[in-house]
């Protein structure tokens, strides 16, 4: 009958239902947060070219100046760094090219890459000369063929013919562009193929005259940067092998050259750089900065070196463009480097920035409404007036020192609006959806506070909350909510001029996101005046029993505290950058704080004040002596046993943005004179990662888990990472596909056993026993698993996490009798700490992606994104699942643990990531928004996916309880 | 009740206040280019060995620590011993507390070293000159309802705030404002050095508000 009214539901199905809401407003935000930008695509494509000003006379032509160059050559590195050619070293890695930066006819520059540092979208926006939102480093893996008007577009629709060799994108991005191609496909673990495959075509080529431009995209520095970082033994051949294909290309094209004809222009530029990591993707100095180097009889010859200028990447579009005669590109928003023109005439200077100047206009005029208040549209104006003035007395005869400085002073002009309007522009790119922010955000918090209104019950005995769903759905109030938010709801979609992600959605879509959110408003109000009286009557009850029960310990306060304030230093840019200091420095604080629970424990045993509160050490006299005794000590050495592992494993890898340049054990570990350490030090880890977890396994599983570790050793093995003891140094690398592949057989099998464990458990049996190895079995898999796509020097990581767990379970949790909401959050500290201690931080940068080749010849979208999340939050997980285990085998003295936990690991997760959604909004111009603050918006997106599915698993493990005891 | 203490207290800590300021203007006048971001770690062990020797003058005038049973001049020299024995034993176990929240172990050994010697000084010391070295009554004191008297409540104070102040010195070194106070370990000694001033300001006021409500067992 009750349930007529009211839906009683247990803690865990509460949670995971909440949160699964929870991930579908955080998508909704997403969607709205980034954008997919609208641009012009190739089919509707103006091609009017603007007649060149004159003032006073009839229209004159449309003059378009001879292009400079005939053929171009573009030699991309994939991460080549500024200092590589500039730097210090450059002398050493690439001395034919220093060699032309300091004296021969070349113009050098600091091309700046925008974020995402990632080659996709740095090759689109060298191609298209817009700047790619932030949205297109997620889709770079799946790269459809672009669409936006680009120079390889306007290049073929001119006539040009292109050959391209290297990197696979480009061929995806541009089918049917080119003439000839051959892309390779990357792998990060190889990278002396891959160049080879670009190089081996070179020959016949050059020698050919078939062709104008040719591109080259060589990827073996990336892929060394990826596996050792920008200080590897493996860097300086590398770049010597670079510098003799350019070498090679130069020399090639001096000699086909003939006179009379144009010259020819050989472009060495990069996409991006790496950074002290090796990796990229973020916006660190040494991932931005790259160098860019024009090759071309037609410049002045250098006399020394000179400090480059520093540029934008996108400006290389434009210049090329027009130094090759055709029409800029639409979306482009670079201006033209002027020295590149300097050699031309004036006249023709002035009407090469007059096109890139109108392009941009046109751009402007596109995307802003109100185009006519920039400053840079009334400079181009002005500029426009003054040349077309300057043509008329040019084309009057007028040739004296007066017409060349005033042609300069215009060209000046010029300049100054182009960079303004090309600034303007910048800035306009990455407009917000607000109105589905602001949707996915009301749901989030509407989430939230039902959540938080239901703590009480959540926690209580019972474990069950009782929510009146069916009076809410039935009252006057929710239906006139519906009416109102639909009405309003049409009100802005009809209003609202840019694209909006909400209303393009269905209608049944929309109703069902509006009833939800009336129920829950409905809900919430239900649940707050079902609080109120309690909160009246607390006062009283808190006074009778705050001294004894309500009272909070320090650990309680530190818990509290620690989220608290964790989520309040996600507003600060250097602390998200900084995160893993604010956990490392909250784990340390806890294990003191741990370590003081204990010492008061053990020491206040003897001594004879307060027995009145700790009657539970009396029952340990009576065993044997000696026991209690080494228990003792081994339960006072728990924790800083876990500061000084923390300690150690902080060392490991240095992460953040401020100190991560710093040594640390890792980078020592990696490198090759270090190679037998390494292959100890993993051999060890998994020995005792097989002894720690093998215990509560079933003797299958542990042969399973001997022979699937042996895999992985031979696996790292097989890739190159360590060293077998009878392994030839001669042997070649493989790619390990059949040792990965033998290991995830046995991972398959470990997982089955388990989860046919707690089947059984379930249905025949009832067995706690069964269960609790049919758990820690499908743990023990999650384990090996990550055991294989850790890279050798994480394994410590992985090797520590299961003996703190262990030792924690043993001797502090159980013995100190934490309860549930305790252990989750102590368990939810280690998990963030984890994250970090394993290389992670808050940039994309750091990614793992070398995870998609374990087992696999190519990229298989499927298994790469989950073996990438995998490994990415390995961390929280297994500490996640540690929990699952640890609740449930810890069932008997408390049956609503397991609920318990869930509704706190809920909570614990949507506190952040709601916070921090409205913290991103409000910080939407911050300067750091695409570098800082929207990567660890996606880390929260995913870890709440994930933290969903862990209290999915939760919600089914308990039900099998209810559904045994039953 | 006790308000004869509350006012010694409260005094003294006047007194220990004034050594403070002092530890810090008068090398100032007489030291060419001293300064407290400057020349830190002078400053640290300036103020340092104000605190400790003011404190100890102080405590040992009023005559709070504990009556000694011998009065031979052995068991005093032993004493003494003890006491120096187990302040460095305390700045040893502040500093490796401190490594292993993430100071580095060997750059910057001596600074860290300096922030342990002034937590062991204003803490360890304080604790040496009321309770005398006596393990049991450290653990009884700062064990839940341990305080046995005003001065132990006092303690209790200045020491939790002390090592709170430091502990929340911390805060500040990740963010990215490029500050002199934020150079390891300015932060956390500043915050150690207000958290114990402000120990010497609350202790007594918090005692004398709270007199009526405080009980304790063995008084």
């Amino acid at each position: 009958m009750e349930r007529n009214c009211r839906l009683g539901i247990r803690s865990s199905a509460f949670a995971s239902v909440i949160l699964i809401f929870e991930v579908l407003a955080v998508a909704l935000f997403l969607r709205g947060f980034f954008p997919v930008p609208v641009k012009s695509s190739l089919s509707k494509i103006r091609q009017d070219l603007p007649i060149e000003p004159l003032s006073g006379g009839s229209p004159n032509s449309s003059h378009v100046p001879q292009p400079l160059f005939k053929r171009v050559v573009i030699m991309l590195v994939d991460a080549l760094r500024e200092d590589f050619v500039f730097g210090a070293n450059g002398r050493t890695y690439m001395p034919y090219t220093r060699h032309l930066v300091e004296r021969g006819s070349t113009l050098s520059y600091v091309s700046k890459a925008r974020i995402p540092t990632v080659t996709m979208p740095r090759i689109k926006a060298l191609t298209t000369g817009s700047i790619p939102g932030f949205i297109d480093m997620v889709m770079n893996l799946n790269s459809p063929a672009l669409l936006e008007d680009n120079l390889i577009w306007q290049a073929k629709t001119a006539g040009k013919k292109m050959i391209f060799y290297g990197d696979e994108t480009w061929v995806r991005l541009f089918p049917k562009h080119f003439i000839e191609y051959d892309g390779t496909i990357s792998f990060v673990s190889d990278y002396t193929e891959v160049d080879n495959n670009v190089t081996r075509h070179l020959d016949s080529t050059l020698k050919r005259d078939d062709w104008d431009i040719l591109i080259l995209h060589y990827l073996g520095l990336d892929h060394i940067g990826h596996i050792s970082g920008p200080h590897s033994s493996m860097i300086q051949p590398k770049l010597m092998e670079m510098d003799d294909i350019l070498k090679k290309i130069h020399g090639a094209l001096i000699s086909k050259e003939a006179e009379g004809s144009l010259p020819y222009l050989l472009v060495l530029c990069a996409d991006h750089g790496m950074s002290e990591t090796g990796s990229h993707g973020g916006s660190s100095e040494p991932e931005v900065n790259t160098p860019l180097v024009l090759i071309s009889p037609a410049f002045k010859r250098k006399v020394g070196m000179e400090k480059p200028d520093e540029i934008e990447q996108v400006d290389l579009t434009p210049t090329l463009a027009l130094s090759l005669g055709l029409p800029i590109s639409q979306n482009s928003v670079g201006h033209v480097i002027p020295s590149v023109f300097e050699e031309s005439s004036l006249r023709d200077q002035l009407r090469f920035v007059h096109l890139n100047g109108h392009q941009l206009s046109c751009l402007l005029k596109d995307s802003i409404s109100d185009y006519a208040k920039e400053a840079g549209f009334e400079q181009y104006r002005v500029a426009e007036k003054a040349h077309g003035s300057w043509m008329k007395r040019y084309l009057e005869g007028n040739a004296s020192e007066v017409l060349t400085n005033m042609g300069k002073k215009v060209l000046k002009q010029y300049l100054e609006a182009l960079s303004s309007m090309s600034s303007a522009l910048s800035k306009q790119l990455g407009k917000y959806d607000l109105y589905s922010m602001i949707a996915g955000m009301v749901f989030v918090f509407q989430l939230l506070l039902v959540l938080l209104l239901a703590m009480p019950e959540a926690l209580s005995s019972s474990a069950a909350v009782d929510l009146p769903v069916m009076s809410a759905l039935l009252s006057l109030p929710f239906y006139l909510l519906c009416l109102l938010l639909a009405s309003v709801h049409v009100l802005v979609c009809t209003s609202a001029e840019s694209s909006c992600y909400f209303c393009s959605l269905s209608w049944g879509l929309v109703f069902a996101a509006i009833a939800l959110t009336s129920a829950m408003s409905c809900l919430l109000l239900s649940l707050t005046t079902r609080r109120l009286p309690l909160g009246l009557k607390l006062p009283g009850k808190v006074s009778c029993i705050s001294s004894s029960e309500w009272s909070l310990s320090e650990l309680d306060v530190l818990l509290l505290a620690g989220t608290a304030g964790h989520t309040l230093s996600l507003a600060a840019s250097s602390f998200v950058e900084e995160e893993h200091q604010t956990w490392y420095f909250l784990l340390s604080t806890l294990c003191l704080a741990v370590f003081q629970d204990v010492c008061r424990k053990y020491f206040r045993e003897k001594g004879d004040a307060g027995g009145d509160e700790e009657e539970f050490v009396l029952p340990y006299k009576e065993n044997a002596k000696e026991e209690i005794y080494s228990e003792k000590w081994l339960a006072l050495a728990t924790p800083p046993f876990v500061l000084l592992c923390c300690r150690l494993l902080r060392s490991l890898n240095q992460t953040g943005v401020q100190w991560a340049h710093l040594p640390d054990l890792g980078h020592w570990l990696n490198s090759s004179e270090h190679k037998v350490v390494l292959s100890l030090l993993s051999a060890l880890c998994l020995v005792f990662i097989y002894f720690l977890i093998q215990r509560r396994c079933s003797l299958v599983s542990k042969v399973a888990l001997a022979l699937g570790l042996l895999g992985v050793y031979s696996y790292r093995a097989a890739v190159g990472n360590v060293l077998f003891p009878w392994q030839h140094s001669g042997r070649n690398m493989s790619k390990g596909t059949v040792e990965a592949r033998f290991v995830y057989v046995f991972v398959l099998g470990i997982l089955f056993t388990g989860t046919k464990d707690l089947l059984r458990s379930q249905i025949i049996t009832a067995d706690g026993k069964l269960k609790n190895r049919g758990l820690w079995e499908i743990y023990s898999g999650l384990v090996f698993l990550v055991s294989l796509l850790f890279r050798p020097h994480n394994l410590p990581v992985l090797c520590s996490c299961l003996l703190i767990q262990t030792l924690l379970a043993q001797f502090i949790w159980k013995k100190l009798h934490y309860d549930a909401a305790q252990t989750t959050i102590m368990h939810y500290w280690f998990g963030q700490a984890f994250f970090y201690f394993q290389g992670n931080s808050n940039s994309i940068s750091t990614v793992d992606i070398s995870v998609w080749f374990v087992g696999f010849d190519n990229y298989v979208e499927a298994p790469a994104i989950f073996l990438t999340a995998l490994s990415t939050y390995a961390g929280p997980l297994l500490w996640a699942c540690h929990l699952v285990c640890y609740l449930s085998s810890d069932i008997n003295r408390s049956p609503v643990a397991m609920g318990h936990g869930c509704y706190c690991l809920a909570l614990l997760r949507s506190v952040p990531a709601a916070a921090y959604i409205v913290l991103v909004t409000v910080l939407r111009y911050h300067l750091f928004i695409w570098s800082v603050f929207s990567p660890k918006l996606l880390y929260e997106a995913m870890h709440l996916l994930l933290t969903a599915g862990v209290c999915l698993v939760f919600n089914t493990v308990e039900q099998s309880r209810t559904s045994s005891a039953a | 009740m006790w308000d004869h203490e509350i006012r010694a207290m409260a005094s003294t800590h006047a007194i220990i206040a004034a050594s403070m300021l002092m530890a810090t203007v008068v090398p100032a006048a007489l030291v060419p280019g001293f300064s407290v971001y400057g020349t830190h770690l002078l400053w640290i062990y300036s103020v340092s060995g104000a605190v400790a020797a003011v404190s100890v003058a102080i405590f040992w005038l009023l005559g709070i620590s504990p009556p000694t049973r011998k009065h031979t001049l052995g068991y005093k020299l032993s004493r003494l011993f003890r006491s120096c024995l187990y302040f460095f034993l305390s700045c040893m176990f502040f500093h490796i507390v401190v490594v292993l929240y993430g100071a580095p172990l060997i750059d910057s050994a001596l600074e860290t070293f300096s922030l342990a010697v002034l937590l062991s000084s204003l803490t360890t010391l304080r604790c040496l000159c009321v309770l005398g070295p006596n393990v049991q009554a450290w653990i009884r004191v700062f064990s839940r309802h341990g305080a046995m008297s005003v001065w132990d409540t006092c303690l209790q104070i200045t020491v939790a705030l002390t090592v709170l102040g430091a502990w929340m010195g911390a805060f500040p070194i990740p963010l990215d404002w490029n500050r002199p106070w934020q150079v390891w370990p300015i932060s956390c000694s500043l915050g150690a050095v207000f958290g114990y001033l402000s120990g010497l300001v609350v202790a007594p006021t918090w005692i004398h508000y709270h007199r009526k409500q405080l009980t304790y067992k063995c008084k």
